[in-house]
């Protein structure tokens, strides 16, 4: 059981800094009274020791891809070469500052211009910038430069065309850049509903998001006749990259139809996830867009790399400096290891895993999009739902068996949605694994329902009461005696 | 290098369970068209060349092992204990993914109620969100949020505060019905009769950096007080580091806080990924942008973390949202966490008198130099200008031969300021770093 940090009482006097070497009063005096703090500020005050078992037994409490199984759709739970964390954790990479001069950073220079040029060739754009942080960021940047875009061609569009598998991101960062969202039906064999569609593409629709595969694992089989219908209306078609892992020297969505497309460092190029990020969110645009990527841009004179500032059309800034350099170096060491060969072996092995495990799992579970996929699949929990026990029952039964969850409840369009991407590092061992321990489970929902509803048994707590949790909030720690947290 | 694992072997038998003759069969709905392409990707190395290569690559950058950095303006060379990098490059923080899964990610979940609760005492605000991407993100979502909440369109930012945070926020309102206005500065500080006039019943919000950009302090009371009268919401964006002593942004006013996480046990990494904070008063809970940890019940009783108020995020309100983000940057917050938590409430007070004091020394010896002159004369924290009158040419050789990254140039950003410099001084600057700062400013 770990209390608190707050809840433990050991002396603690930072002994990792040097002594001030003169009484505290004398440095305060070199300050005028009325800037300082008078209290507090009241951390906890622990023994080194006590910190290092503390945030031990915190992290023995979490699941994790160095442990456990994640056929986390849409999430690509792959497992990241240990090496990456090694090479952005070198001094020469770490230790260097964003505002040093440019002849005293070449080598993260380098790194910076050559992943731009990889990211272009993998997904078949003209350019790309570095600068945001996660995917939701760089839809951000991405629907800011189309924005730009038609303010260049004198033209006001007011609409985002979104399909209703989408991400819950995209109409959020459509609804940011102040543009409304239309939704796009999907059809009956789970692709974007074409008719629905061209009846929706006229003058204010500004772009199209897709993710292509869809996120029911499906590849958008139209979507060369797709792009043309959107660029015929004066729209442009942006690619969400959550899904990219399963094209990765397949196919390119620049040679699509695309315009824009961004990408996630964390999903696809073997950035640890870390509890939640850092990631990074690249974004590609074709070369009509090239002058509204962010400031600055980084450009080759002779054999230096420099940063160019001066950039009139430019959408401005998306966060400070350039980007998560210490995320993007990983992915650049990811694919100079890998290879081109190696990368497209990763999307096939990941098409591979998905497509064995729907086969496998298809007599126990409804599986509503039958036929192939690429790199993950939904299938449904809605013959278990008429038994009483429901998809959400399932996954926290799987826990139980030291199996990650799988996405649930998503894509929306499918009921009690059950969305599996096993990605390409896992063993046919480990995708058997799984298949026994659904079976397993589906055997229990007919003969003992009351252990998967409890589920899960064997985790440092059961089932959390969420709807408490919200109404009666509870967001961070008093000292005893001051308020509750209550609103 | 390829991190595969399943066999030859393995592979026949899959594909004869799926029903194929080869793996070709499986991406059929791909058009053939758009199978065919050339790409200018690298063969492939072992992880002996890659890490050969990089290091080489590496020996490109002057790093602070090496040259003494006295760069700041956000991003700082603070020591960082070991036990940090230790504790937060464990597998199962690494490795974990956003902690959804309640039961499955209890010590993530956890560390981001300590996290939070760490830094309301910090800041003394009442509330605060499980992390931004960094401080210029988190001032431009503290924006919206002031835009929203007021249904006024103005946002008022003065020129003192870090002009890449300026450019950010602006970017972040392009597209909306909204604007910015900058507040001219007076002495390197806030010119308060300008924010005076600027202000109005349009005024959604006022920002103001405390240190500002030049490290000096901002009249925080008279401008709250002043926006206040306004009907205004104050936004405060302030050093983690220096609230070990300064007065925190939840006593003088500010109904949002906001600031850069990375002094906080995160390397500079050339910019990033570092964290941003993002705190508010009680009023505006339910508004935060992001993901917020909560403490719980189990269905025995047992305390329990779970990810809470989530009807105001993305992935459930879609374009409804209080904002888009999703991914955050956790792992970086954690380390915010556990560095804190190694400074306890004495540590922080040192450290911000360690960063005081040899801020103010090396001022001090500087100014003894002919040639060196004053920016202001306004309180600074660990971080300040001075006007440096040497052919810029002629410094940036003399520093380098030195071993000296910095200071930096203000004329990148303020044209207005040709020859002055902004010097950061942590605790990791030591009189022999001065000393050598000292002699390049001489013989330049």
């Amino acid at each position: 059981m770990s209390g608190l940090l707050f809840e433990r009482h050991s002396l603690n006097e930072a002994s990792w800094l040097p002594d001030l070497g003169e009484p505290e009063e004398k440095t305060l005096a070199l300050l005028p009274k009325d800037v300082l703090r008078q209290k507090g500020p009241e951390l906890p005050s622990l023994s080194e020791l006590d910190v290092v078992r503390h945030f031990t037994r915190l992290s023995q409490k979490n699941f994790c891809v160095d442990v456990n199984f994640y056929p986390l759709g849409s999430c690509t739970m792959k497992y990241n070469p240990k090496a990456l964390d090694a090479i952005a954790a070198i001094d020469s990479f770490s230790l260097i500052h964003p505002y040093q001069e440019e002849e005293d950073a070449q080598g993260a220079l380098k790194v910076l211009y050559e992943m731009q040029s990889f990211l272009s060739e993998i997904t078949g754009m003209d350019d790309f910038t570095l600068e945001p942080a996660a995917g939701a960021h760089g839809e951000l940047c991405g629907l800011l430069m189309i924005g730009a875009y038609h303010r260049s061609k004198k033209q006001k569009r007011t609409k985002v065309l979104i399909p209703d598998s989408a991400h819950g991101t995209n109409p959020a960062s459509a609804a940011l850049c102040g543009y409304e969202v239309a939704q796009i039906r999907t059809d009956a064999k789970g692709h974007v509903d074409v008719a629905d569609l061209k009846s929706k593409l006229d003058g204010s629709v500004a772009c199209l998001m897709m993710t292509n595969p869809n996120t029911l694992g499906l590849f958008e089989e139209e979507i060369l006749g797709i792009a043309r219908s959107a660029h015929e209306a004066g729209a442009l078609v942006y690619y969400d990259g959550a899904n990219m892992n399963a094209l990765l020297g397949i196919c390119r969505p620049g040679d699509m139809g695309f315009d824009v497309v961004h990408l996630n460092l964390h999903k696809t190029f073997a950035v640890p996830h870390g509890s939640g990020g850092p990631g990074s969110g690249p974004v590609g645009v074709k070369k009509e867009l090239v002058p509204f990527l962010p400031s600055p841009r980084l450009v080759k004179k002779g054999d230096g790399y420099r940063w160019e500032k001066n950039l009139p059309c430019s959408i401005g800034k998306l966060r400070a400096y350039y980007g998560n350099f210490g995320a993007i170096i990983r992915s650049y060491g990811y694919i100079k290891a890998l290879g081109g060969e190696g990368l497209r072996a990763a999307a096939e092995h990941a098409i591979l895993n998905a497509n064995y495990l729907k086969a496998r799992l298809k007599d126990s579970f409804e599986v509503p999009y039958d036929g192939l996929c690429m790199h993950e699949f939904v299938m449904s929990a809605a013959r278990q739902k008429k038994k009483g026990v429901r998809a959400i029952d399932i996954a926290k039964r799987l826990l139980d068996f030291g199996i990650h969850a799988p996405t649930v409840y998503f894509p929306l369009i499918v009921e009690e949605a059950m969305m599996i991407e096993p990605t390409e590092t896992e063993s046919k061992e480990t995708l058997d694994e799984f298949v026994r321990a659904l079976e397993a489970i589906d055997r229990e929902i007919e003969e003992d329902p009351e252990k998967v509803l409890g589920a899960p048994h064997t985790t440092p707590v059961s089932r959390i009461d969420e709807v408490t949790a919200a109404r009666q909030p509870n967001l961070r720690y008093r000292p005893e005696g001051k308020a509750g947290a209550g609103l | 290098m390829q991190y595969l694992s399943n066999a030859e072997s393995d592979k026949a038998e899959m594909l004869k369970a799926i029903g194929v003759s080869s793996f070709d069969r499986l991406t059929a709905s791909v058009p053939p068209g758009l199978k065919r392409f050339d790409w200018k990707i690298p063969q492939g190395i072992s992880e002996l060349e890659l890490m050969r290569q990089m290091v080489e690559l590496g020996r490109q950058n002057r790093h602070f092992h090496h040259f003494a950095s006295y760069l700041g303006a956000g991003n700082y060379d603070h020591f960082i204990p070991g036990v940090v990098g230790q504790l937060a490059g464990r597998g199962e923080f690494l490795t974990a993914y956003t902690p959804y899964q309640g039961e499955a990610s209890q010590g993530t979940l956890q560390s981001i109620y300590e996290y939070q609760s760490l830094v309301c005492e910090l800041t003394a605000m009442d509330y605060s969100n499980a992390s931004m991407y960094d401080g210029a993100s988190s001032l431009a979502e503290a924006a919206l949020l002031a835009l929203r909440s007021s249904g006024r369109k103005k946002i008022l930012l003065p020129a003192t505060l870090h002009p890449e945070y300026r450019r950010v926020v602006q970017t972040y309102l392009s597209c909306l019905d909204a604007e910015t206005v900058t507040v001219p500065m007076k002495e390197g500080v806030i010119d308060e009769a300008a924010l005076g006039r600027l202000l109005d019943a349009g005024t959604a919000a006022v920002v103001v950096q405390h240190p500002n950009f030049f490290g000096l302090f901002e009249e925080t009371r008279r401008v709250s007080s002043m926006a206040r009268e306004a009907g205004a919401l104050v936004i405060a964006c302030v050093n983690p580091i220096s609230l070990g002593i300064l007065e925190p942004p939840g006593e003088y006013g500010a109904d949002i806080a906001v600031g850069e996480g990375q002094p906080l046990g995160n390397p500079a990494s050339f910019g990033g990924p570092h964290f941003g904070f993002f705190t508010v008063k009680a009023e505006f809970l339910r508004r935060i942008p992001g993901r917020i940890a909560g403490m719980a019940l189990d269905k025995v009783g047992r305390r329990s973390f779970v990810l809470t108020l989530q009807a105001r995020e993305q992935h459930i309100r879609r374009e409804k949202a209080t904002s888009n983000i999703c991914t955050n940057h956790s792992l970086c917050a954690l380390k915010g966490a556990i560095y804190l938590s190694l400074l306890g409430k004495k540590g922080i007070r040192k450290l911000a008198l360690l960063n005081l004091k040899n801020a103010h020394d090396t001022h001090e010896r500087l100014l003894q130099i002919p040639g060196v002159r004053e920016f202001s004369k306004k309180p600074f924290f660990n971080e300040f200008a001075l006007k440096v009158d040497r052919d810029p040419a002629t410094l940036r050789k003399k520093l380098r031969e030195n071993r000296i990254l910095g200071p930096l140039a203000l004329k990148e950003f303020y044209p207005e300021f040709p020859s002055a410099y902004l010097f950061a001084v942590t605790e990791n600057r030591t009189p022999e770093d001065l000393a050598r700062l000292a002699g390049a400013l001489e013989s330049s």
